[in-house]
């Protein structure tokens, strides 16, 4: 398989004023991610996740170390804008990433950015609205929509440069359970239309969904793998005072009251269905 | 309630005058100001007149809406109005104690009077007609030839926009944090002028702190879908001036025509 994002030896260090060693964010880090999969980082807070995410679009730039997105290194500035198109973001708060008080407006403003002739700005802003559904919408002003439906504009914006990789930084933190179930929606379908997504999050359900999760914690990747076989890791998750999923967690305890529970349930949905038929 | 408030003063509407560029608009309040400084007796406010009736007439903007924009200067028109009463010399008509009203110091009250009122309700037309996201358009492109003079004209239009977007997400902040700070104890309506000002402070900083982070997460936003100022970028709703921006364009030359005229003929 390709790799769209390849992340050597990472280092990413700074230096608050009061101390004067450096603190390191991301410790060695090596990565690749392969072109279409589905990727969740998860951490506690200060685990280096975000920091991490901001070194894939240059957006930060590696202390030590380096980060390749469609083999340009981001360090590279002539490139700087290609690596940006190519590797979109979208950001935690629904309110602050949006720049123009009219929806269409808002989605039209990368690819305007980018110097697109204006026939084919239309075309996208409409094809991205459609994608997020939110067309209707497309005259509105962005403080009278949902925190949820800001969101969908927020990716709407970054589908419209045509990426290949979204990166999405905690995009479902500040919503409600609504808004959270239908920016998922939104980050699945994408992935299943050949998008590479990475996705950092602290829910657990939502990185159930991804077909890779990868743990840090202090900087520094801790597990790796197919969600499945990384949840099996229990004991290790929680004693980074993470949860695991709901389902992973009642399937551990069932086993231990002698329970025989298939490995590859962890989603919620998944475990319902199990029960209902098993126990009819 | 704070989610429902309307931009600037626009009035939505789907008129002619509505629907006109934003360029030729600001450009008619332009002509339209200088014209009222050079007009120099009662008859060229006719003129005034009947072309405002006629524009408010087309907008279909109601006429309460706009002289509502006149309540805020109120008090600046009375002050005009009577320092141009008392302070003009000329023939007297009547003494109150040691003030004297001339003949001449109330015909410059009533005409300044006009003019300023006038003035305002010209202005404000151009905010109640058109979009504020159009106006920041429409600034945009008249200043771009100076850009090669050094005006950054793009910058300033971002500007706009930017402060035009955020002024609600500020307001909703403002919200939080008072009924924070309030559910602490602090206290906003009462006490004299001083106490209520210093009471600001616990709003005013939080509030300060707020605006950096956002200005922050928004620059990075920007950065991350490639903004890199003004020159590469292009624009979605290009502003083609249409037929009727012509017509418009003539009406103003036709009424610029005729204020010069009275100025010469009367």
């Amino acid at each position: 398989m390709e790799h769209i994002i390849r992340i050597d030896d990472l280092v990413f260090e700074y230096k608050r004023e009061e101390q004067l060693e450096p603190v390191r964010a991301v410790n060695q880090v090596s990565l690749e991610i392969e072109r279409g999969s589905f990727t969740a980082i998860i951490g506690r807070n200060g685990s280096g996740k975000s920091t991490l995410a901001k070194n894939i679009n240059a957006l930060l730039l590696p202390s030590s170390g380096a980060v390749y997105v469609k083999g340009l290194n981001t360090a590279d500035d002539t490139k700087l804008w290609e690596i940006r198109q190519a590797a979109g973001m979208v950001f935690q708060n629904p309110d602050n990433q949006l720049v123009s008080s009219i929806v269409e407006d808002d989605v039209a403003f990368g690819p305007e950015n980018l110097g697109i002739e204006p026939g084919e700005i239309r075309r996208r802003v409409d094809d991205s609205l459609y994608s997020v559904n939110m067309y209707e919408e497309r005259k509105k002003a962005p403080h009278l929509l949902s925190g949820g439906q800001k969101q969908r504009i927020a990716i709407a914006g970054v589908i419209a440069m045509r990426p290949e990789c979204i990166i999405l930084d905690e995009p479902t933190a500040m919503l409600d359970p609504h808004g959270r179930a239908e920016v998922m929606e939104i980050i699945q379908k994408l992935h299943r239309e050949g998008i590479t997504i990475i996705l950092i999050t602290h829910f657990m359900e939502e990185a159930a969904k991804a077909d890779r999760v990868i743990i840090m914690d202090s900087g520094r990747v801790v597990l790796d793998g197919e969600p499945a076989q990384v949840f099996l890791h229990i004991e290790e998750i929680k004693s980074l005072n993470l949860d695991v999923p709901f389902a992973v967690d009642l399937a551990c305890r069932l086993r231990k009251r002698g329970v025989e529970i298939p490995e590859n349930l962890i989603t919620t949905e998944e475990m319902v269905e199990y029960i209902a038929c098993r126990f009819k | 309630m704070i989610r429902d408030i309307t931009l600037g003063q626009y009035y939505p509407g789907n008129s002619w005058v509505h629907r006109l560029d934003a360029r030729i608009k600001i450009i008619w309040t332009f002509v339209y100001i200088v014209s009222l400084f050079l007009i120099k007796d009662f008859w060229g406010y006719i003129a005034v007149l009947v072309t405002l009736a006629l524009i408010i007439g087309v907008s279909r903007v109601p006429l309460k809406f706009i002289l509502k924009g006149l309540k805020p200067i109120f008090l600046i028109i009375v002050f005009t109005f009577t320092i141009n009463m008392f302070m003009t010399k000329g023939t007297p008509l009547f003494t109150l104690g040691f003030l004297t009203i001339t003949r001449e110091g109330l015909y410059n009250a009533v005409f300044m009077g006009i003019r300023l009122v006038f003035l305002i309700i010209g202005s404000s037309l151009l905010t109640l007609v058109t979009k504020p996201i159009n106006l920041t358009d429409g600034i945009e492109k008249l200043l771009s030839p100076w850009q090669r003079a050094g005006l950054p004209a793009h910058e300033l239009a971002m500007m706009m926009t930017i402060a035009l977007r955020f002024i609600p997400t500020l307001l909703e902040e403002t919200d939080k944090i008072m009924k924070a700070q309030m559910a602490r104890g602090a206290d906003f309506e009462s006490g004299n002028i001083m106490n209520r000002a210093k009471s600001l402070i616990p709003l005013l900083v939080p509030l300060f702190i707020s605006a950096f982070r956002i200005a922050q997460d928004l620059a990075m936003a920007m950065e991350a879908r490639c903004y890199r100022g003004g020159s590469h970028r292009t624009r979605m709703n290009g502003m083609k001036l249409k037929k009727k921006d012509g017509v418009a364009c003539f009406l103003m030359l036709a009424y610029l025509a005729l204020i010069v005229l009275q100025r010469g003929v009367w």
